[in-house]
């Protein structure tokens, strides 16, 4: 079995504001060994991002809150002293950004940036971790890579200030990568050569990659497990398979429903789930899910735990009362997953 | 580059141009105003004041005494009204004390608005923060007047820690030199330290959320260094332009009310000598004076800028 490298158990992040508290995340659990891709995926707001930061203390400030655990190996981070998170940041969990015009600093050299990285954690001379960094920045596959170490971020293209992010990231090879959204910002083809990029560069060091996204596309190109996030709780987690093939969920079949699928006809309209999600200040009572579901009852009233309902795939989670195959039969619509209201079906 | 030093010396020439212009245009219309009177003296007869006056040029039209004055002004000849000294000789003499006072002060003014804005921004809305903001406050209220009025009052003739006012030139005794110096020093840097800090402590704010500067923790770089590399850098570009005309305008003789109260023989004193005698020509050289720094540092800090921020290209 490939070795465990995160454990992250019922992890709360709660933010203290002005209008009262922000359950931001809401009791996640996952598990992430070496190797593996896992996806988090969710709307914005769902808590996705936040759960990804908290692993690095990114998220740490006078009013946030944080509860259970998320352990790298024996590593406790939630409750880590900066000085260990210091030491682990970029070194054992380094992360990738979703805006890379951004998360680049214009006043030094792209180079120096992925210099000053390596030389926090290891001590070697500027000259060697210079020589480090023109390696890294032509293996994700920049040209002319030394000159280009001496350019600033402004005289990049999107895409190629996504590498410099990719080889900046992978330049102590971490053993957790996180990918927040990092091909968001970018054009659809050059989405597919980071994302390319990615997971061959993972292949190659053999580390686990949370990849956190809304791009469902993206999920099914990369990863291995997907966790649904809505409103600050896994609403279902499970393989890539289980997810696209037999999801749970009326989220996940929302999701799933809202994707464009070049193998079909094109519907009338692009389906949508209805509503908003809710505002995490003022969640809805029971199932955070249950103002936007046609399948909703009375029963949605109350959390549903995130449990196996699967008989034969016990990793299998989701978070909905629905008997099992009640819920097959909801979730076809028009031939294909999809979420719609049963009575306007029928 | 090139291109830049032309494009700023003709700005300066034009800015120089104008201040003249507008200067000397003012005493054209202050009403009752005769020069000749004040060059013949009080007792004078009214002959001799027209006398005086076809010597000096007043009776000929405005341009002609301009270009006249300002051949004056460029081959060093010029005199002041006054006591009949040459204006450049005077400049020359006195702009060593001014340099003593804004240079000094100007270093002391940027290094504590940077401490105190950065200790502010680190330790935003705890006591310390608030407490800083508020002196930030009283020392951007205060007029130097008041200021160094009390700070001469206090320590120079209350607790004698200070000499009462005067000067003494580096040269001759530079710990005396910094014995005198050291109160008109801080007169002037309060007020710059209070709106400097304020200014920094919330560039610094903004620049914490940055993005780049959450890429920086998640490198693992201890937090100072997160500071010093990535966020103070980037605060420090306003503060640079500010800087660079504050100072400007001092060297100037912008420091005339600290330069009288503690009876510093610089340029602000002998301008508000000028003005107080309404003595066109070294007003007009200080006018022109302030004019050349505020081109030239405005010059600088564009250079500066465009070495710390590769964005910027210098175009002029």
């Amino acid at each position: 079995m490939a070795e465990r490298l995160l454990d992250v158990d019922d992890l709360h992040v709660t933010f203290v504001t002005e209008d009262g508290l922000v359950r931001a995340v809401d009791g996640v659990s996952f598990t992430l060994d070496r190797g593996e891709v896992v996806a988090i995926v969710g709307e914005s707001g769902s808590g996705k991002s936040v759960t990804a930061m908290t692993l690095m203390g990114l998220t740490r400030s006078p009013n946030a809150r944080f509860e259970g655990s998320a352990k790298l190996r024996d590593q406790e981070l939630v409750t880590a002293t900066e000085e260990q998170l210091e030491k682990i940041r970029g070194k054992e969990i380094a992360m990738i950004f979703q805006d890379p015009i951004s998360s680049l600093s214009p006043v030094q050299r792209v180079g120096d940036q992925i210099v000053e990285q390596i030389r926090a954690h290891e001590k070697i001379s500027k000259a060697a971790a210079l020589d480090r960094t023109v390696e890294l920045m032509e293996r994700v596959g920049i040209p002319r890579a030394r000159d280009r170490a001496r350019a600033y971020p402004h005289e990049f293209s999107g895409g190629m200030r996504q590498r410099v992010m990719i080889a900046m990231a992978l330049s102590l090879s971490p053993s957790v990568l996180i990918a927040d959204e990092p091909t968001t910002a970018l054009d659809v083809t050059i989405q597919a050569q980071i994302l390319r990029e990615i997971s061959q560069l993972s292949d190659e060091s053999d580390s686990g990659i949370i990849f956190v996204t809304h791009d469902l596309g993206v999920v099914a190109d990369i990863a291995d497990r997907v966790i649904v996030m809505y409103a600050g709780r896994v609403v279902e987690q499970g393989t890539l398979d289980q997810i696209f093939y037999d999801p749970q969920h009326p989220y996940t079949w929302g999701l799933l429903g809202s994707i464009t699928r070049v193998d079909r006809e094109p519907p009338h309209r692009l389906p949508a789930i209805p509503g908003q999600p809710p505002s995490l200040l003022n969640a809805p009572q029971g199932c955070h899910f249950r103002p936007r579901c046609p399948h909703a009852f009375e029963r949605c009233l109350e959390v549903p735990p995130l449990e196996s309902r699967v008989g034969d795939a016990p990793e299998h989670l989701d978070r909905c009362w629905l008997e099992v195959s009640d819920k097959r039969a909801r979730r076809e619509v028009e031939g294909r997953i999809g979420l719609a209201d049963p009575s306007v079906a029928a | 580059m090139s291109r830049f030093i032309v494009r700023r010396t003709l700005s300066a020439i034009a800015l120089l141009f104008a201040t003249s212009v507008v200067v000397f245009g003012i005493f054209e219309i202050i009403p009752s105003y005769n020069p000749a009177r004040a060059i013949a003296g009080r007792n004078a007869t009214p002959t001799t004041v027209q006398e005086v006056s076809k010597k000096f040029g007043f009776d000929k039209p405005f341009y002609v005494q301009y270009v006249n004055t300002m051949k004056l002004i460029f081959t060093g000849q010029v005199i002041d009204y006054q006591d009949d000294l040459n204006v450049v000789d005077q400049f020359k003499q006195k702009f060593p004390v001014t340099l003593s006072l804004v240079v000094p002060a100007g270093i002391l003014w940027l290094t504590v608005s940077i401490l105190l804005g950065s200790i502010s921004a680190l330790r935003v809305g705890k006591f310390s923060d608030r407490a800083l903001m508020v002196a930030a406050i009283l020392g951007v209220s205060i007029p130097v007047f008041l200021l160094g009025a009390l700070l001469l009052y206090l320590f120079a003739f209350k607790l004698s820690w200070f000499p009462n006012t005067g000067y003494t030139k580096f040269g001759d005794n530079p710990w005396q030199w910094v014995y005198h110096l050291i109160l008109p020093w801080i007169s002037i840097a309060v007020l710059s330290i209070g709106f400097y800090s304020r200014v920094l402590r919330s560039n610094l704010l903004d620049m914490v959320n940055q993005d780049f500067v959450r890429t920086a923790k998640a490198k693992g770089l201890p937090r100072q260094a997160v500071f010093r590399h990535h966020v103070l850098r980037n605060s420090l570009m306003p503060i640079i332009t500010m800087f660079g005309l504050d100072f400007a305008t001092l060297l100037g003789g912008a420091a005339l009310v600290t330069e009288t109260i503690y009876n510093l023989p610089g340029i602000g004193q002998y301008e508000a000598q000028a003005i107080g005698n309404l003595d066109v020509p070294p007003i007009l050289v200080g006018s022109m004076f302030t004019a050349f720094f505020v081109v030239l540092f405005g010059a600088f800090s564009d250079v500066l800028y465009a070495l710390l921020d590769p964005r910027i290209r210098l175009t002029g």
